[in-house]
């Protein structure tokens, strides 16, 4: 199945993510980044956040928590292409983040094994007062049917 | 802090190339932590006999893994001096357990708006064999 442009605009069901210290942790461990603001509270509360932040990328994992998502994709076909990150204020431990995400763009691009589609999702994050903290956008190449 | 000097807005110049940040060898047992912490559990990062079911040598690490690592980079660089407002990346070649990565950056462009100072970032991970594998960009506000 191809995609069409009725799918831009289409938009998953709402959920809430806690930023969680002991998740941000385990994150920053893994990716083995050091820095202090991510898991010394002494530190953090000196800094110009007073508490702990989460790291950039983070805000992945807080997109791809989302619920049930509308469009059906086969997932051999998919290849995350390009991620951005659009920051209004630093993600910090503690937040409350009112997310959702939608299909903001879906475009073609002719390559070399024929017509590849480019879905861009956007996951946005709000919030307890409403004001949006972060977006997510995730490009992803859906390669021709083999 | 960590292992590098923070910028300074008045310090920066268009063109001017940053100090790198070289990653220890990504290992399998960062591979399974990263999948956890994360909750990318596609079995390609972490089985290697499913890996090389779909065709691989073995598992493969995650994209966002070596973006991670470019974020380390990123909120290095910035320090307490700074603020990220946008960082991205485009994924290249794929990254693989013992592959050493080194993320470079270059100042692209230094301007100011609304009372803010903002350096755009010119962002690259690379193999230790200098093979690219994901060019991105970020931009940071003083």
């Amino acid at each position: 199945m191809e995609l069409d442009e009725s799918v831009i605009g289409l938009t998953g069901e709402k959920y809430t993510f806690d930023v969680e210290k002991r998740h941000v942790k385990q994150f920053a461990e893994a990716i083995g980044d050091q820095n202090p603001l991510y898991t010394d509270e002494a530190f953090a509360a000196d800094s110009r956040y007073g508490q702990l932040i989460a790291p950039p990328t983070f805000a992945m994992t807080i997109g791809s928590e989302g619920g049930d998502f509308p469009i059906e994709l086969d997932t051999r076909r998919m290849l995350h292409g390009e991620q951005e990150f659009i920051f209004y204020r630093q993600i910090v431990v503690g937040d409350r983040l009112h997310c959702q995400m939608k299909v903001s763009d879906l475009y073609e691009k002719e390559g070399k094994s024929g017509t590849m589609q480019f879905l861009i999702l956007d996951t946005e994050m709000e919030d307890d007062t409403g004001d949006l903290v972060a977006i997510s956008r995730t490009n992803i190449i859906y390669r021709p049917k083999a | 802090m960590a292992v590098m000097t923070e910028l300074e807005y008045g310090n920066l110049r268009e063109g001017q190339q940053l100090e790198p940040l070289t990653k220890p060898p990504i290992t399998k047992v960062q591979l399974v932590k990263y999948a956890g912490a994360s909750g990318d559990f596609n079995p390609l990062h972490t089985d290697d006999e499913f890996a090389r079911k779909v065709g691989m040598d073995g598992v493969i690490a995650h994209g966002m893994l070596v973006m991670g690592f470019l974020g380390e980079y990123v909120r290095d660089l910035a320090g307490t001096n700074a603020e990220i407002s946008g960082f991205k990346m485009r994924f290249g070649a794929m990254t693989r357990p013992g592959d050493t990565i080194i993320c470079s950056a270059t100042v692209k462009k230094l301007y100011s708006e609304a009372g803010k100072n903002y350096a755009e970032l010119d962002l690259q991970a690379e193999k230790a064999h200098g093979k690219v594998v994901g060019w991105g960009s970020a931009v940071l506000y003083f």
